[in-house]
């Protein structure tokens, strides 16, 4: 299991800024390792954020988004207390999901 | 001897049998909302343009892109993308000389505004597109020329 997203919603207004870290190692398929052997690819291509349980953005990455993915939205009609959710799907078909609260 | 040969071949013939019936038709279910993979090995803009179906992009001025002019680290570059113009339906980011081009797409509903940052990876200096697909079919894009400076003493 992949670790934990850092999500954090800011609300300013009826706005919502949300910043999403995700914790991956983004491998593009395209490196060597000290072998001589191309490292597989390994990257996130999914991403879907929520708000309040009901998808509000969605995604899709290649390999030449960094490692250890930075993401910024803004949420429209937010108010404190609601639920920022944040789901990744990788090309292995591994997936995680956070949740943060609206502050 | 031979028999145990024989069912040797076999197995493996049924093992690479289950993986074309099994797991492919699996793929292509969990990604109904399709990854677009095709895309992602365009290695231009007018391969990608056939790819997605989308119109020649136009420049324009209600794009706003931001992007640093000079990266010093190649791996993580800031990029971001923002209009006020109504009607986009998504946002994708191209690095020109990336291996492949498309590096990200962004599909907005009405509840989010129409501006994303993230960070790239750049193999080298190049152009960076902003490109919004509208919900009449046009693209406008905004474009930067970011310069990645290699070996680490930033220039």
């Amino acid at each position: 299991m992949a670790d934990p997203m850092r999500i954090r919603a800011q609300l300013a207004g009826d706005k919502a800024t949300v910043r999403v870290l995700v914790g991956h190692e983004m491998e593009t398929g395209q490196r060597k390792d000290s072998a001589g052997k191309i490292i597989p690819a390994w990257f996130i291509q999914e991403v879907t954020a929520s708000h309040n349980g009901k998808a509000v953005l969605t995604a899709q990455w290649g390999p030449a988004v960094s490692k250890n993915p930075f993401m910024q939205f803004i949420v429209k009609g937010a108010k404190a207390g609601d639920k920022i959710g944040v789901s990744w799907k990788d090309n292995k078909g591994d997936t995680r999901s956070d949740e943060a609260v609206v502050a | 001897m031979m028999e145990r040969r024989e069912m040797l071949k076999r197995s493996s013939a049924l093992a690479s049998l289950m993986l074309t019936a099994g797991v492919w038709p699996g793929v292509s279910l969990a990604q109904a909302t399709a990854y677009a993979s095709a895309a992602f090995e365009a290695k231009s803009m007018a391969d990608l343009a056939k790819v997605l179906g989308m119109q020649a992009p136009v420049a324009s001025k209600d794009i706003n892109l931001q992007a640093p002019d000079i990266a010093e680290n190649g791996a993580v570059v800031p990029v971001g993308a923002s209009t006020t113009l109504p009607g986009v339906k998504r946002i994708i980011i191209l690095i020109e000389k990336n291996p492949s081009i498309l590096t990200a797409m962004f599909d907005f509903t009405d509840s989010v505004e129409t501006t994303i940052s993230t960070r790239a990876k750049m193999g080298q200096s190049s152009n960076v597109f902003a490109v919004a697909l509208m919900n009449d079919g046009r693209a406008l894009y905004a474009v930067k020329e970011v310069k990645v400076t290699l070996g680490g003493c930033g220039g």
